[in-house]
């Protein structure tokens, strides 16, 4: 833990994105990707997250993990507005191929077409994927 | 920005999702199995011939002779060892890899 | 050029770790700085010092380890996917009151503020996972 907590260099502001594009539960890309999320919150960059293809089922409401006894992640997605995480990016095609809307989601989140999301991608200095 | 894609078109969707989402002039290097992309013959031939109006398509060659596809790759699809691959990450501004 | 390496699989089990390796040795070879390859996810196993793989194949773990310590790479296992998948190391073995230890030479645990600070302090962060 204090590895990280020193870690606060001056001044390098970069653009990070963590790209979302797996359903959650069936692997365990989705709560491992968020951890990272919450720690480069520490770090002060300017972050975004996109959820496309099953990545946006990952923002479902009404998720109820007791039956397959793993703990749910849901409420994460809504406290990442405390740590000043406040773009998260769906992209409308993905939802729209899935039956979703924004109302389907636990969040508020930025609905972005196709095109914008690849500006948006292109744009960033580091792009993660999980 | 280097777009990078391991996974081969027909097991999943990253090679039509990368080449949705590149911009015009952006790079697109098949690694591993998404080789099969570059492919003559292969599922994902006319979507890949018609990105190559926009964006340069690369393959790992040592990908494409694993996996005995080396004699059938699309014709204009450049091919890079994995020092080529260095210098793709190296050159462009920016990389992702689509998983 | 400072590369920043993210491996997200384990070995054996899909090419995300030869490729990472391979794309390291080619960096290197050109002059490049590997600065840090984080492991993530099931990557973590890639830093056991248990494997017997058949004598006639690759040594994952082993040229891992001999890449860090001939380039002086810092090799990262993240402590939170590390502790979920069973690598240990001496301190933290005796932390947590297990009865043994595993980590090859060359990797060490860390936290995933590494992960972070390798995309600020890198030119480039190149993820290789599923």
């Amino acid at each position: 833990m204090s590895d990280d907590m020193d870690m606060e260099e001056g001044g390098t502001i970069k653009k990070f994105m963590f790209v979302n594009r797996k359903a959650p539960y069936g692997t365990i890309y989705a709560l491992e990707s968020l951890e990272v999320v919450l720690i480069s919150a520490a770090f002060e960059q300017d972050v975004s997250l996109a959820f496309m293809d099953d990545g946006v089922y990952q923002l479902m409401k009404g998720i109820n993990t007791d039956g397959i006894e793993m703990k749910s992640f849901s409420k994460t997605y809504r406290a990442l507005e405390g740590y000043d995480i406040e773009k998260l990016y769906v992209e409308r095609e993905s939802m729209e191929l899935r039956g979703l809307t924004e109302d389907d989601l636990v969040v508020d989140v930025q609905v972005v077409g196709k095109s914008e999301m690849g500006d948006l991608m292109n744009e960033q200095d580091v792009v993660l994927s999980f | 920005m280097l777009h990078i894609v391991n996974k081969s078109p027909t097991e999943r969707n990253s090679v039509e999702t990368c080449l949705e989402h590149a911009k015009k002039g952006s790079k697109v290097l098949l690694i591993e199995d998404a080789v099969y992309a570059a492919t003559r013959g292969g599922a994902a031939e006319a979507k890949v011939k018609s990105a190559m109006a926009d964006v340069a398509i690369y393959v790992l060659q040592p990908d494409l002779a694993a996996r005995g596809m080396a004699d059938r790759l699309i014709e204009g699809v450049n091919l890079v060892d994995y020092g080529g691959f260095v210098d793709l990450v190296a050159e462009q501004p920016n990389c992702q890899s689509w998983l | 050029m400072k590369f920043g390496i993210l491996v997200n699989e384990g070995p054996y089990q899909h090419q995300a770790s030869d490729t990472a390796y391979l794309f390291a040795k080619a960096a290197i070879a050109k002059g490049h700085e590997v600065f840090r390859v984080f492991f993530y996810h099931d990557g973590v196993n890639n830093a056991t010092r248990l494997t017997v793989p058949p004598a006639d194949d690759r040594n994952i773990v082993n040229r891992w380890s001999a890449l860090a310590l001939e380039n002086n790479i810092d090799m990262v296992v993240c402590i939170a996917a590390a502790q979920r998948r069973g690598l240990m190391d001496e301190n933290e073995a005796k932390r947590q009151g297990k009865d043994a230890n595993n980590i090859a030479p060359g990797f060490r645990i860390s936290g995933l503020g590494q992960l972070v600070e390798a995309g600020i302090q890198c030119d480039r962060l190149v993820t290789f996972g599923d």
